[in-house]
This record gives C-alpha cells, sequence and structure tokens, in this order.
C-alpha cells in the first residue's frame, strides 16, 4: 500500500462523510460546507490519480493536476453564489431553512425586498 | 519509507477526524472553523502528493478565501433560530448507508486502477520547450489547456453578476456592505498599513516564478485579494461601488485580454489561443498579469457580496 492509495481511500471517505451531511443537516449554511468537504474529496481522488501517472521526471500528471486548480476556483465561484442566496433568504424571511414557511405572514413581509 | 507511510496514515486520519467533526458539530460558526482546518490539512496532503501548485491554490482559496465568505456568512446569520431536525432516525440511518455505500465503490475503484496508470506527463515534458515556461501545469493552464482556463475566467464573472443581482432594487450600483474595524487605531489598522507592501511583493514572486516554479497566477490573486481585503476592513480603503466603471473594467480585462489574445493566435498562428513560436512565454505572462489583477478583484466581490447600499453620501 502507498501513500497515493491511503489518500485515494481519505478522498473516498470524505466523499460519503460530505454526501451525508449535505443530505442530513437541515441549514442550508452546513449544507454549503458539507458539499465543500464532497468536493474536497473528488479532488483527492483526482490528485490521486495524477500521482499515480507520474512519469517524464514530473511527479505527477500535470494535466488532472492543472485541473484540480481549476476546479478549486470554480468550486469557490459556487460556494460565493450559494452563500449570497442564503444571505438573501435569510435577509427577507427571516429565517434560513428550506422547509416551507409554517405562517403566510412572512411571506407578504418578503415581498418589499 | 515505513515513517513516510506512517506520516500519510496520520495524516489521513487527522483529515478525516477534521471532516467528521465539521459535519457532527452543533454551532456554524465552529463548522466554519473546522472547515479552515480541514482546508489546511488538505493542502498539506497535497504537498505530500507532490502537488505544490494544488497546495498552494488550496490553502489559499479553498481555505482562505472560501474560510473568509463563510465565517462572513455564519456570524451574519448567527441570531437565526435554530430549526428543528428535518428527518427522522431512521432516514438517517438509511443515509449513513448509502453514502457508506458510496464511499465503498470508490474505495474499491482506487484499488481497481488500471496498471499502468494512464498519463499525459510524457506528452506535457516533449512539448514543454515550445511553451518556454518550466512549470508543466503553467503550460497546461495558459497553453494546452488555455480554453479551460478562459472559461474559468467568464465563471467567476457569472458567479460575481449572480451575487449582484441578488441585491434589493433601492440598492443597485451601491456598495457591498464588508464588514469594517470600528477602532481606527487598532492592530487591524496597523497590519493594514504594514502588511499589503509586503504582500505585494509576495504576489509578484509568485506570479514571475510560477513560470517555472510551483507558484502561479490564482495563488498570486489571492495573495492580492487578502492585501485588498485586508486594507477595506481596516477602514483605510472605501468598499467600491459597483456601478464604479473602474471596478467594472478591472473585472473585465483579464477575461477580455484572454479572449484578445485567443483571437489573435488565429491572425498570428493559425488557431484560437496558439501563441506564435517564440512569443508565447512573453504572452503567457503578460495574460497572467492582467488575469491576477481581475481574479484578485473578482475574489474580493465575491467575498463581499451583493450591494447593500445604495444611497451613500
Amino acid at each position: 500500500m502507498t501513500g497515493a492509495t491511503i489518500f485515494g481511500l481519505c478522498g473516498a471517505a470524505l466523499v460519503g462523510l460530505g454526501l451525508f451531511g449535505a443530505i442530513v443537516n437541515p441549514q442550508p449554511l452546513r449544507k454549503i460546507l458539507a458539499f465543500n468537504l464532497l468536493g474536497g474529496g473528488v479532488f483527492l481522488m483526482f490528485g490521486v490519480i495524477a500521482r499515480r501517472g507520474a512519469a517524464a521526471g514530473f511527479f505527477g500528471d500535470p494535466v488532472p493536476q492543472a485541473m484540480v486548480i481549476t476546479g478549486i476556483v470554480v468550486a469557490f465561484s459556487a460556494t460565493a453564489l450559494a452563500v449570497a442566496l442564503m444571505l438573501r433568504l435569510f435577509q427577507l424571511s427571516g429565517r434560513i431553512a428550506l422547509t416551507p414557511e409554517p405562517s403566510a405572514e412572512a411571506q407578504s413581509r418578503g415581498a418589499d425586498g | 519509507m515505513t515513517v513516510s507511510l506512517g506520516l500519510d496514515i496520520g495524516l489521513a486520519i487527522l483529515v478525516l477526524s477534521v471532516a467528521v467533526w465539521t459535519i457532527a458539530v452543533r454551532e456554524a460558526f465552529a463548522s466554519v472553523v473546522g472547515f479552515v482546518v480541514y482546508g489546511l490539512l488538505l493542502a498539506l496532503v497535497w504537498v505530500r502528493l507532490w502537488a505544490i501548485d494544488i497546495a498552494l491554490t488550496e490553502a489559499a482559496i479553498g481555505s482562505g478565501v472560501t474560510g473568509a465568505l463563510l465565517l462572513g456568512a455564519a456570524s451574519r446569520t448567527r441570531h437565526a433560530k435554530a430549526e428543528p431536525e428535518a428527518l427522522t432516525l431512521i432516514v438517517r440511518l438509511a443515509v449513513a448507508v448509502f453514502c457508506a455505500l458510496i464511499t465503498a465503490g470508490l474505495a474499491a475503484i482506487v484499488f481497481l486502477l488500471p496498471e499502468p496508470a494512464p498519463t499525459l506527463a510524457p506528452d506535457a515534458a516533449a512539448n514543454l520547450s515550445t511553451v518556454g515556461v518550466g512549470n508543466p501545469i503553467t503550460a497546461v493552464l495558459l497553453a494546452y489547456r488555455a480554453f479551460d482556463t478562459f472559461l474559468e475566467k467568464v465563471v467567476l464573472l457569472f458567479a460575481l453578476i449572480g451575487v449582484w443581482s441578488l441585491a434589493a432594487d433601492r440598492n443597485w450600483g451601491g456598495a457591498p456592505a464588508l464588514w469594517q474595524s470600528p477602532d481606527r487605531n487598532g492592530p487591524l489598522t496597523f497590519l493594514g498599513q504594514i502588511l499589503p507592501p509586503v504582500g505585494v511583493v509576495v504576489a509578484i514572486y509568485m506570479l514571475w516564478t510560477g513560470a517555472d516554479h510551483p507558484g502561479g497566477a490564482f495563488q498570486a490573486s489571492a495573495m492580492l485579494a487578502a492585501m485588498w481585503m485586508l486594507t477595506m476592513i481596516a477602514g483605510l480603503t472605501h468598499v467600491p461601488r459597483i456601478s464604479s466603471t473602474g471596478l467594472r473594467f478591472t473585472l473585465v480585462v483579464g477575461a477580455a485580454a484572454f479572449l484578445l489574445a485567443g483571437l489573435a493566435g488565429f491572425y498570428f498562428a493559425g488557431a484560437f489561443l496558439a501563441y506564435p513560436p517564440g512569443y508565447s512565454k512573453a504572452l503567457i505572462i503578460a495574460i497572467e498579469v492582467v488575469m491576477t489583477i481581475s481574479v484578485a478583484g473578482t475574489l474580493v466581490l465575491l467575498v463581499a457580496g451583493p450591494p447593500e447600499r445604495g444611497e451613500r453620501p
């Protein structure tokens, strides 16, 4: 067993863990966090594939490595958009949850934006 | 060999423990702190996988800038009422089994990966001298797969347009409400005056050395973004209004320069985003410089969020 295999297994566990958090946790902020955790696991597995492709004097295949860098930046943009949506929801309704509003009162309050 | 294997196992256990804590802890704020620690530990994992460029990006953007964004969100929603648990215990157990199955499937894939591993490293190495840069990852990002990187710039801009479009109508064109230190003589002001010159030099170094060594445009952008954010939260510079033409130009110029260089490729080298022989390194550095400034601005404004102050004296 090599270091790359261990981190590959670690990435697999992170994907499962992040998915669990994203499904089970009711708060949107925690879902976003769990989703980022999941993303870290996916990048790690991809990085392990890059590490296994070490050849020609490089310590890893540079193509998947560059794609992970692109992935990290794109994951950040998606996170920023998700956080902005969540904060706007909080601003309008005063609560942060994805379950339906218990009363119609808060909805009419939210309409004036 | 066994010592380094032990180190890897220990690091993997540490990453998983912090990840479990991030998911399980009750307060959202503590969870975000756990996530930042997780990102930094992940950067160490990337170092162990000999991917220094990814380690720098993970520490700067994956952990640092994302951490700043999530900490801001957690502190703004601090007073929100706690929502009751939405799922029953049985459903949670079913989800746990489902996620464990997915992990088991992925773990099986790790053991069943083809041997020898497919790799593009020899091709990347063979063409490195044509591109003129020594860092293969920079060559992939700005030459071999430059189209991906160009589209990524556009994705960043679209995300920012998405964030801005969440502004209330009366605030459109105003400035985002980034948290600012009320104490004008505090340590934050001192740091805001001392650190940026050093940070800017470090960013320029990272950008320049990225051509041949680990580093590059994204890491430099994150550094510049951190410095700009520091001066803003210390109250030394104003958060710009999103209607400012200068600001909008700064944000768009990176993608625009990339697009222009790509179109010029049709004329000078016969293909979109192709560089004329002999000029590729100069062109790559030029694109990277402009891109770094644009990406830094975009990162800061994505963290700052939609405009919340429409009328300003």
